[in-house]
């Protein structure tokens, strides 16, 4: 098997694991199978697939260099949009079932409350990501493309910082995925450590 | 198409399945889980649909058909449906995932049962399991519930006025609050045994009441709803009703009910007190910290596209029945 032919299998597979999920959310959605709050349950699931696809998306170039296969590097901005699109949708459920298109309230909620402000935030970034991810675009803007992109490492961390702030009590989820994300924060320690000296230095 | 789960999954077991067999099953759909898609199926599983695929061995409550005077007075209020009623509970006893109570609180037992009434009072009582449902005469009471989350349901309530029962007891000069306590028995109630499930709140829940709030009319002792005793998840066999207020001021399944001098403490306001007062009345211009009390989301039927958003009212509508408790007072210093 050429590498072309496994990154082939690998999107697919990519594509059936991040779709199916979502599209059966709406499908009991619409059956009024999601429980007595269905608006709940679609937001935090779409936001928890958001935060899901992103660390993946961490893992992939840890991972390939590990395992010496470049290619599987090919498969980054496939995930990288489909975390963004689980993260629009978690923004559109907010506004159309939460909020029920008040527009006045979404954006006092998201001025006033911190948690909201953090996580549009880094939805706003996200979605640089993502415009940008096309390959004419990274032609274009050179040197500048690489430095946006590694934003996402600012990005994961407003996330999480979100996710912790939204929580009323329950603090064991939000924990473990702070840690989650040190551990692919740790996993780039050399490189994010260069990162960091480059802007102060 | 429903994700469905092979029979050969299924753990054989008498009737009663206990707390290790269900973390089995959490343990199984989180193993399934991808890309979120077992926090889907644990939080979005509703009751009758995990019903449906762990029928086999589950042991259902049995709860008992009620005698009561119906609520002729509140039939304009569009009710929400039992079936949300009973699978959608903040219960963290029982686990902090609103569909985790109905699931892991089927073997609750509530006979039998002591609730006491001491402290300062000159005739202290004790209720057996019988005389929460015959000491009393039952009513019927449709009533606004409104969570501190920003969702409301409409729930006909069975039971008495807490004032009836006060008065029994007779409280002395002395008594200015009411405080209430839930069970405490991790062996039954998995989330005061275990942080994780149990949602980082304090055990045993307590709660107070000023001794004015608690014998107003509206404040209500509950044993049953839709026309039958409690199911566990709704804090059987007997809990408060304080539709004015929060909804975690309605404290479930109280087994001891103290009269005293001095203002208790109570457990959201132990863990968050800028963010859960002790008064907690419900009010549209008083904000929580982390999200606006303006509104609210009525559940009723219908479900994912319903246009349920509906203005927060003052005292959750009832201000003309208990405003008055609060004249003079600043709601926004007591909250």
């Amino acid at each position: 098997m050429t590498s072309r032919n496994i990154i082939f299998i690998l999107k697919i597979f990519i594509h059936i694991s991040a779709l199916l999920p979502v599209l059966n959310l709406y499908y009991l959605a619409l059956l009024d199978q999601l429980g007595a709050d269905p608006v709940e349950a679609v937001i935090h699931f779409t936001g928890i697939g958001a935060l899901n696809l992103l660390l993946i998306t961490l893992c992939v170039s840890p991972l390939a260099k590990r395992l010496k296969k470049g290619y599987l590097l090919q498969t980054r901005r496939l995930l990288g949009l489909y975390a963004f699109t689980y993260a629009l949708l978690h923004v559109v459920n907010f506004l159309a079932f939460e909020i029920q298109f008040d527009v006045a309230l979404f954006f006092s909620e998201v001025i006033e409350r911190p948690y909201i402000t953090i996580g549009m935030l880094a939805f706003l970034l996200l979605s640089t990501l993502a415009i940008t991810s096309f390959d004419g675009i990274k032609k274009k803007m050179k040197k500048k493309w690489q430095t946006l992109h590694n934003s996402i490492y600012f990005l994961i961390i407003l996330v999480v910082i979100h996710f912790y702030w939204s929580v009323k009590s329950a603090l064991i989820l939000p924990i473990i995925y702070c840690l989650l994300c040190l551990i692919v924060l740790i996993l780039r320690y050399q490189k994010l450590k260069r990162l960091i000296l480059s802007i102060f230095v | 198409m429903l994700i469905k789960i092979p029979k050969n999954f299924s753990l054989k077991d008498s009737d009663v399945t206990d707390e290790s067999v269900y973390y089995e099953r959490r343990k199984l759909l989180k193993t399934m889980g991808f890309l979120g898609a077992g926090a889907l199926l644990n939080s979005a599983i509703s009751n009758k649909a995990s019903a449906g695929f762990f029928s086999d061995d589950e042991v259902k409550f049995a709860s008992q058909k009620l005698n009561y005077t119906q609520d002729n007075q509140n039939l304009d209020l569009i009710k929400t449906p039992e079936q949300k009623v009973i699978s959608h509970n903040n219960f963290y006893e029982f686990g902090a995932k609103k569909n985790q109570p109905a699931e892991l609180a089927q073997s609750f037992k509530v006979d039998p049962w002591q609730l006491t009434i001491s402290g300062e009072c000159d005739n202290p009582i004790t209720l057996d399991y019988q005389d929460l449902t015959k000491k009393f005469a039952l009513e019927e009471r449709i009533y606004r519930l409104r969570c501190v989350e920003a969702w409301s349901m409409v729930i006909p309530w069975i039971g008495f006025p807490l004032a009836s029962l006060l008065k029994k007891a007779a409280p002395n000069s002395k008594a200015k609050y009411v405080a209430f306590e839930t069970l405490y028995d991790p062996k039954q109630m998995p989330g005061q045994a275990s942080r994780r499930l149990g949602g980082g709140i304090e055990y045993p829940y307590v709660e107070g009441l000023r001794i004015d709030e608690a014998m107003n009319p509206l404040t209500l002792m509950s044993v049953g709803l839709y026309g039958k005793t409690l199911m566990p998840q709704n804090g059987a066999p007997i809990r408060l009703v304080v539709p004015w207020k929060y909804g975690f001021k309605s404290i479930k399944s109280i087994v001891a009910i103290k009269l005293l001098e001095h203002q208790p403490p109570t457990t959201w306001n132990k863990l968050a007190p800028r963010e859960y007062g002790f008064y907690a009345n419900v009010n549209p211009n008083h904000d929580h910290p982390r999200w606006s009390q303006a509104s609210e989301r009525r559940i009723t039927s219908g479900g994912l596209f319903t246009r349920n958003r509906i203005e927060t009212l003052p005292f959750n509508g009832y201000g003309e029945e208990v405003a008055s408790l609060y004249q003079g007072m600043n709601l926004s210093k007591y909250y």
